[in-house]
Order: C-alpha cells, then sequence, then structure tokens
C-alpha cells in the first residue's frame, strides 16, 4: 500500500485569507507518503492556519488541496470522511473531559467507524499500550499530567487509523520534564510510516525525526530543505535571522 | 419628645400585631374534610410542571440549535420566536392558546392541556437562551476535536457538546423548573383543578379563604425547597465527579 514515493498530500496554489489580512500566499508544495514535514517560522506566520487547511478545519480561499489523490477542496466532497483520515493533534489536547480515556479513544470508532464496543474496546487498549497508558484507562482526563493527556490525544486520533497525521504545536502547553514523553510517542508514529506534518519549536526533534524542513514566512513556504541543510545552511535571509534568533 | 415618639414607634407595630394574631382565630377543623382534596392538586401541580419542564427543554434544545445555526432562516426563526414570548406574559399567552385552540381547531382543548402546550412553548423559549449560552461557553477545541475525527454534527452536538454545556447551566436550569413550579399556579384561571384552584374551590364552598390559602401557600414554599435542594446535591455530586 505504502509505494515508495506516492504522494500523499498535494497542495496546489493555496490562499488563505481571513479578511483583508493575507495569511497563505499561493503555496504549493507536494508531501510523499511516509515523509515527516516539520513547519516552523516565526509566530503568526501561518504554520497552524497552514495545517488547519489540510483537514479542512479552515477552508481555503482558493487553490486546491488533495489527500491520497482525492480533491478535498471539491465543494462535492464529503468533509468528514477527508477527515477520517487525517487525524490532528492540538496543542491543548481538546480531550473530551466527560469521558474517561477509554470511551475518548473509543469515541469515534464506534460513532463514525462503525465499530462494535469490544473491537473499539480491544483498539484502544493496544493503543493505550503503544503509548504507555494502559493503566489509566477508567480515569477521566482531568485526573491525567498534560504529557499524558497528549499522549491520549494521540492514541485517540489515531484510533481512526488515518494515513495523515498533523500535529499543532504538540509540546509547546507541556511543562519542559513532559516533553520528550511525548516526542518519543510522535517519534515511534512517524517510525511506522505515518506521513506527519507537525508545527514544532522543538528543533531537536525536527532534525531528528523530519525528512524536511518548511519554513514558513510571509505567507509563504520561503525554504523547503531536509533538516541537515536547514539548520547548516539556510538559503534565505529570513531563515537565517530565525535560526539566529532561536538557536 | 423625640425619646418619645422612638418609644410610640416602637409600640405601635407590636399592637397591630396583637390586634391582627387576635383576629386571625385561625380554623382549620371547617375544611378539614376538604385538606385531602387540596393537597390531591400537588400531584396535578407536579404532573404539569414535570411535562411542562421536559418538553420544554426538548423544544428549547432544539430552538437553541436554531440561534446558533449558520442557516438564516432557523435563526431569525429562533430569535423572533423567543423574542415574542419574552415580550408577553404568559397569562396572555395562556389564554389566547386556551380560547383560541377550539376556535381555531374545533378541538376542545383541556385546561390541563392547554396549561403545558403554553408552559412548554414559553419555558422553551426561556431555556433555549440559557442552553445556547452553555454551547457558547464550551471550548471551540471540543468542536474542532470531534470534527477532526470526522463525527458529524449531531453526534458531535449529542454526544459532545451538549452534555458539556448542560453541566454548566444546571443551575439555571433548576431555577427554571422552580420558576415553572411557581408559574404553573396561573392554570388555575382556566379551569385546570391544581393546588390553588382547589384552595379556591374549597373556599368559596367553606367561606374560609384564609387556611385553604396558607395551606397551599406552604405546600409550594416545600416543593420549591425539595426541588432547590436536590439540586444542590446534584451539583455537588456532579462537581466531585469532575
Ligand atoms: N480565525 C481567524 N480569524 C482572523 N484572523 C486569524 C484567524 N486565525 C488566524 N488568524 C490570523 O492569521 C495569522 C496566522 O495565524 P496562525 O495561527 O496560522 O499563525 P501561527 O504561525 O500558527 O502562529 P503561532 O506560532 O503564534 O501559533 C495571524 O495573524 C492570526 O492573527
Ligand atoms: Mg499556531
Amino acid at each position: 500500500m505504502q509505494e515508495k514515493g506516492a504522494i500523499a498530500i498535494k497542495i496546489d496554489r493555496l490562499y488563505k485569507s481571513f479578511g483583508s489580512l493575507k495569511v497563505l500566499r499561493a503555496i504549493s508544495t507536494e508531501i510523499a507518503k511516509g515523509e515527516v514535514v516539520a513547519l516552523i517560522g516565526p509566530s503568526g506566520c501561518g504554520k497552524s492556519t497552514f495545517l488547519r487547511c489540510l483537514n479542512l478545519l479552515e477552508t481555503p480561499t482558493s487553490g486546491k488541496i488533495y489527500i491520497n489523490g482525492q480533491e478535498i477542496t471539491d465543494s462535492k466532497t464529503d468533509v468528514n470522511k477527508i477527515r477520517q483520515n487525517v487525524g490532528m493533534v492540538f496543542q491543548h489536547f481538546h480531550l473530551f473531559p466527560h469521558m474517561n480515556v477509554l470511551k475518548n479513544i473509543m469515541y469515534a470508532p464506534v460513532k463514525v467507524n462503525n465499530l462494535s464496543k469490544p473491537e473499539a474496546r480491544s483498539l484502544a487498549m493496544d493503543l493505550l499500550q503503544k503509548v504507555d497508558l494502559v493503566d489509566k484507562a477508567d480515569v477521566f482526563p482531568s485526573k491525567l499530567s498534560g504529557g499524558q493527556k497528549q499522549r491520549v490525544a494521540i492514541a485517540r486520533s489515531l484510533a481512526m487509523q488515518p494515513d495523515i497525521m498533523l500535529f499543532d504545536e504538540p509540546t509547546s502547553a507541556l511543562d519542559p520534564e513532559m516533553v520528550k514523553e511525548v516526542l518519543d510517542v510522535m517519534q515511534a508514529v512517524s517510525e511506522s510510516g505515518m506521513t506527519m506534518a507537525v508545527v514544532t519549536h522543538e528543533m531537536g526533534f525536527a532534525k531528528e525525526v523530519a525528512d524536511r524542513i518548511f519554513f514558513l514566512d510571509g505567507g509563504e513556504i520561503a525554504e523547503d530543505s531536509p533538516p541537515d541543510v536547514f539548520f547548516s545552511h539556510p538559503k534565505s535571509a529570513r531563515a537565517q535571522k530565525f535560526l539566529a534568533k532561536i538557536l | 419628645m423625640i425619646l418619645n415618639s422612638a418609644a410610640i414607634n416602637f409600640v405601635i407595630p407590636i399592637g397591630v400585631c396583637n390586634c391582627l394574631l387576635a383576629q386571625l382565630d385561625l380554623d382549620f377543623n371547617r375544611i378539614a374534610p376538604s385538606i385531602p382534596y387540596i393537597l390531591g392538586g400537588i400531584w396535578i401541580t407536579l404532573k404539569f410542571t414535570l411535562l411542562s419542564a421536559i418538553f420544554g427543554f426538548i423544544w428549547g434544545t432544539v430552538l437553541s440549535l436554531f440561534k446558533i445555526s449558520s442557516i438564516k432562516p432557523l435563526y431569525w426563526f429562533g430569535m423572533a420566536y423567543t423574542s415574542v414570548f419574552r415580550g408577553t406574559p404568559l397569562l396572555v399567552t395562556l389564554s389566547k392558546i386556551y380560547f383560541d385552540t377550539p376556535q381555531l381547531t374545533g378541538y376542545e382543548i383541556s385546561g390541563f392541556q392547554a396549561g403545558v402546550i403554553t408552559f412548554s412553548l414559553n419555558s422553551g423559549a426561556y431555556i433555549s437562551e440559557v442552553i445556547r449560552a452553555g454551547i457558547m461557553a464550551v471550548d471551540k477545541g471540543q468542536t474542532e476535536a470531534a470534527m477532526s475525527l470526522g463525527v458529524s454534527y449531531k453526534p458531535m452536538m449529542l454526544d459532545v457538546i451538549l452534555p458539556q454545556a448542560i453541566k454548566n447551566i444546571l443551575p439555571a436550569l433548576v431555577n427554571e423548573s422552580i420558576a415553572l413550579l411557581k408559574d404553573s399556579a396561573l392554570v388555575s384561571t382556566i379551569g385546570a383543578t391544581d393546588l390553588l384552584r382547589r384552595a379556591q374551590i374549597v373556599g368559596a364552598e367553606k367561606y374560609v379563604y384564609f387556611e385553604p390559602l396558607l395551606i397551599v401557600a406552604v405546600v409550594y414554599y416545600l416543593m420549591v425547597m425539595s426541588l432547590t435542594l436536590s439540586a444542590n446535591l446534584l451539583e455537588t455530586q456532579l462537581r466531585k465527579s469532575s
């Protein structure tokens, strides 16, 4: 299924404006299946907006996005069908507070994919195993640490068995000592062959796990390079300035 | 002089009280045989309140969804509806429904039915505002999380958003049911034999109003208090669970 070189996401002249504010201008790129892309750039440059266009949480102003060859920006596409295949992990987790950990993970597979309760339960327990939280299955989210919440959120997304995972600053709301446990889970997900787009400030993670770095600035992908190239010889002056500031 | 008038001021209310008490001369014996009949109204009042609360809640939920809808006609309907019901006295709506229904449809509507309909429609308007505020107060991230999992609108609302919204607005919903319980006395004006109406009937028969109405007032008070107390209990329970 995962033939090498097949295109998971193709973006063709994507524009997004909020009123008169032009956030994304003519972004065109392709992301191959199994590729991990790290999105970095200054605050407010449109990283979240870019990511949210990929699962249509934001409606692009113009341009086309294809996922596995299917145009999702076509008005006839079933948005929910697309989203089932594109998971998203948020900075602030957004677990369902009135459901325990197990129910959080089981909910969408049961409601959306019509899995039976026992099937969904065993799927959820497998995923909890993967994120090392089996003992928290019956606990409510309010009783978890930030790192634990984010791992549950990742498991909840994976439960829909998506082809693509989007992460919007998944470790930015965490205490420093919890960052690693989440990054480790994300690395494991990437090693399973998942196509991933990750907005992050964790340059270590970007260097180590990403196949490509997108440096977003001025509403464009100002630079698109492998991490070793990007971090040692950034081409654009803007990327040089950005790196000088954060490294 | 000043001292004097102060003393008088102090004495007069006591005098009035004594005088009132002397005149009061409560006599429950005369109405004792009718007390079970009066208390039988509790069931009518409760049934009436419960039905109106349930229908009002369902209708209010629907209206609140209209009011947050991006479909303009639904939005306008929800807004106009609420405005009309908030802007007219309940007694007027009640009379309109009771007297107009036979005229318009030929159906002889009972006082009880007219009451349930009116109160459901009316509390629907109020509850929809409460639920709407509750929905708006749920973190937008909850909607986005559900949407990003491919969950469609209806299950998202029913399973994710509304349970959280309703938990937040539970105190307001209880207040609305208390208001409903008290306002239910209005149906006595269109012949439904609720608590108040029964007291009036007994009063008219026996030519005593003070005692039956006192009984009714006490009963209403006890019902409201027990509703308030059980609501408080429920709230602490919910707070513990979250
Ligand atoms: N719903 C919206 N309505 C109006 N403006 C918006 C909206 N969402 C984002 N913006 C604006 O679009 C620009 C890009 O926002 P975005 O959240 O994509 O940036 P970002 O790169 O993710 O920033 P950060 O690093 O702070 O998360 C910002 O100027 C923001 O204020
Ligand atoms: Mg952002």
